[in-house]
């Protein structure tokens, strides 16, 4: 049988796979984010979480924070990808592991289960800075902080607690220090 | 408090601001303010088309001979849907265009309404920008800046979409005049050329004993300065110089430091020479994967520099050792003035460096790769683009092409000696391309000889252009190549799909002469080798437009070409060569 023949050449080797945090600074008009998006899924980049916010109120200027994962090269693109773009003011790109960079996400978790189980799931949030929101005879709403792979285990920990419903924001991201990203 | 103008008068307004002097649109519902608004405003001539997309191409056609904008003006719907082929073709080729479109009223928007379509969603992927325009007060600000941000920079298309309701409302018409104010700085690559950039390229270029320029069409887009720059950089180094599709015509086509154009049909000793260089110099091209073929072997042995006003086409396809973010027109002269500032004699002190280059160069040039065997019997593709240009050449002539074999045949044996004369569709390849480019060429030259090299089946996708030839008197040649096939299409399938010409073949075609005369232009026919000299001329004496059916050799396949997954080093020189088995694998690489 022959192979599928096609125009292109076939693919070369690829380089390593890397997890980056993008954050993006736009004006916030109609649209922007569809930009942003759209330029994304228009080049067959990844995008694993997307969190935005106007975050300047006078400029309106909103903070956009992406996490993908791409070849250096593709990281590489994808920021002067984004540069390229008339609303964007500045890109700055974190790897994943930068110690010198603070990753967090926001979820909220409604479990429903015996009184036992809450008490148990309870326990487990409680180190990712946890606030019960909501209660009911069975059931409750609680926040937690955390890193995006601690969210992950979480879900998995509580699935069997009474885990009913996730909401997460997807991670935002800050440097450390008394510098900001220029 | 001045007085009150509508969102239509506001629209010229700017486009005279501007120095527009032809728009090419097609009127509709949502855009009749405008149109009815043009009546006031003599200095800009409407151009009709007869479909949006000849429109988009007729205006791409003007900036490219022009070094202007294309101004396209369309309605909603249907009439920003037709556009978007044009607007994408820009967006590869860099094209500066500024689209303007109606959009049913800012009430009606999202409801369905009639004609009505999300035409920023649609064109957010094929434009730099776009903007729906929502307040009239912001009217002018966003025409100036779509201006600007079509114009600067890379160059590209931009749409600004307007509600029919904006076009009427009336408002205070102020537009600064300082729009210095680059949106984020975007426009203007920062600053200046280092020296220090300078010197690490010259230093190169000393080292080098294999050096070679390829240039792209970024020397066009930077002006005929740009090429003017090129040509003396290449004197003073004595370089050979290789050019992309879209950058013909920057330096002379029959200069004896030309290999010619490079890529999947570029010749012989372009390839070798991008493939076995240790310097390889890119000027304002893009590494395209027509260009490069299979990237893990492109010019394996070579240090590359590339200089490109748009940093994300540097090391997007092929990384490269020094990259230079500029305007190509500038780089250019400043490091002319200091090769001649500081290494005065570079020439001759580098000319015994080179010299063995040189000889392996003129090795590759001996198998003569654009060769053919010609026929007295039938014409000859090639032949008759020969003739062609023969015929034309003393002429300041424009050529324009479609897509296919006769596009690659119109490269390989046009020489091209000026910037601006060439327009061809090569990043998105857009069939249908040629004749309404020829149009908007013609616009801006109306006393030059404006040929399009066609395609029979390229040609039949906008024929209906040829009607606003007519309409304007634009004594355009379109020049058909006809072979009855989808050439490429055919060649594709005679050597990767084992000769099963699946469609390829149109079994009906019109009587291009008839065609011709239905139109009210001059029909010419050539069917045989020693009539075509006549024939052309004819063609090139009459006022009107015409259409000129030439019969080639319909089997005639276009060489040389790299084939299957080979590296540049490997090419098929013509049919003797294709025997030589492809491989499965290598089907997949073409």
């Amino acid at each position: 049988m022959p192979k599928s023949k096609s125009a292109y050449s076939e693919p070369g080797k690829l380089g390593k796979t890397e997890h980056h945090i993008i954050v993006v600074w736009v004006d916030n008009e109609a649209g922007v984010l569809a930009r942003v998006v759209g330029l994304f899924s228009g080049r067959g980049y990844n995008i694993e979480s997307l969190a935005v916010a106007e975050v300047d109120k006078k400029k309106h200027i909103s903070r956009i924070t992406i996490v993908t994962s791409g070849t250096p090269s593709v990281i590489e693109q994808i920021k002067l990808q984004l540069k390229k773009l008339i609303p964007v003011h500045k890109v700055a790109d974190f790897k994943r592991n930068d110690p010198n960079i603070l990753f967090k996400e926001l979820a909220l978790f409604k479990v429903v289960s015996s009184k036992k189980n809450r008490e148990k799931a309870q326990k487990v949030c409680k180190k990712y800075n946890s606030f019960v929101l909501d209660k009911s005879k069975n059931s409750f709403v609680i926040q937690v902080t955390a890193l995006r792979r601690e969210i992950d285990k979480l879900i998995e920990t509580l699935g069997p607690l009474g885990l009913v419903s996730t909401s997460r924001t997807g991670a935002v991201a800050m440097t450390r220090g008394a510098e900001i990203f220029k | 408090m001045g007085k009150l103008i509508s969102g239509a008068e506001i629209v010229f307004k700017v486009l005279e601001h501007h120095k527009v002097e032809h728009i090419f649109g097609y009127p509709g519902g949502a855009v009749l303010p405008i149109y009815d608004e043009l009546k006031n405003h003599k200095t800009i001539k409407h151009i009709l088309a007869r479909h949006e997309q000849g429109a988009g191409h007729a205006a791409e056609g003007y900036a490219r001979s022009s070094g202007k904008p294309g101004v396209l003006l369309v309605t909603s719907g249907p009439g920003a849907t037709n556009a978007v082929t044009a607007l994408t073709d820009a967006y590869m080729d860099s094209v500066p265009l500024v689209c303007i479109s109606g959009q049913v009223p800012t009430h009606l928007i999202g409801t369905d309404a009639f004609q009505e379509c999300d035409t920023t969603g649609i064109t957010r992927p094929c434009t730099k920008h776009n903007w729906l325009v929502k307040d009239v007060n912001d009217l002018a600000k966003i025409m100036d800046l779509a201006f600007e941000v079509a114009t600067t920079g890379r160059p590209g298309p931009v749409l600004v979409d307007i509600p029919k309701d904006i076009q009427f409302k009336k408002t205070n018409f102020v537009l600064k005049n300082s729009n210095k104010k680059k949106p984020n700085g975007k426009s203007k690559p920062n600053g200046k050329i280092s020296s220090s950039d300078l010197d690490k390229v010259i230093n190169l270029m000393k080292k080098s004993s294999k050096p070679i320029f390829y240039t792209g069409g970024g020397v066009i887009n930077s002006g005929p300065e740009a090429s003017k720059s090129l040509r003396e950089l290449v004197s003073l180094t004595g370089f050979p110089i290789t050019s992309t599709l879209q950058g013909l015509g920057a330096y002379p086509g029959d200069d004896p430091l030309f290999l010619g154009m490079l890529g999947m049909h570029g010749t012989y000793e372009a390839n070798n020479s991008m493939y076995s260089c240790d310097l390889m110099i890119n000027i304002g091209a893009r590494f395209d994967d027509r260009i490069t073929g299979k990237v893990d072997e492109f010019s394996p042995n070579s240090k590359k520099i590339h200089v490109d006003i748009d940093p994300s086409s540097i090391g997007k396809n092929i990384k490269v050792d020094l990259a230079i973010v500029s305007d190509v027109g500038s780089f250019l002269q400043a490091l002319n003035k200091r090769i001649k500032e500081k290494h005065k004699d570079f020439l001759n002190s580098n000319k015994q460096n080179i010299a063995k280059w040189w000889k392996d160069i003129d090795k590759w040039r001996q198998k003569k790769s654009l060769s053919f065997k010609n026929s007295k019997d039938v014409i000859k593709p090639q032949y008759a683009v020969q003739r062609l240009y023969e015929l034309s050449k003393n002429k300041d002539t424009f050529i324009t092409t479609e897509v296919g074999q006769h596009q690659m045949w119109a490269a390989q044996h046009y020489k091209f000696n000026k910037p601006n004369r060439w327009m061809t569709s090569g990043g998105l390849g857009t069939m249908g391309y040629g004749l309404p480019a020829a149009v908007g060429v013609q616009i801006a030259h109306p006393d030059k000889l404006v040929v399009d090299i066609a395609g029979e089946a390229s040609v039949l996708m906008t024929m209906q252009e040829m009607s606003t030839a007519v309409q304007y008197k634009l004594p355009i040649k379109i020049f058909i190549l006809n072979n009855q096939y989808m050439g490429m299409v055919r060649q594709w399938q005679e050597l990767l799909h084992e000769k099963n010409y699946s469609e390829s073949y149109t079994a009906a075609l019109p009587d291009f002469i008839k065609l011709a005369e239905a139109y009210g232009c001059v029909g010419i026919q050539a069917t045989k080798p020693d009539e075509l000299d006549e024939k052309i001329n004819e063609m090139i004496n009459t006022k009107e437009p015409v259409i000129f059916d030439c019969r080639v050799d319909p089997a005639e396949n276009c060489y040389p070409m790299i084939p299957s997954g080979k590296p540049h080093n490997q090419m098929l020189l013509g049919p003797e060569d294709e025997k030589e088995e492809v491989t499965d694998e290598g089907k997949t690489l073409v």
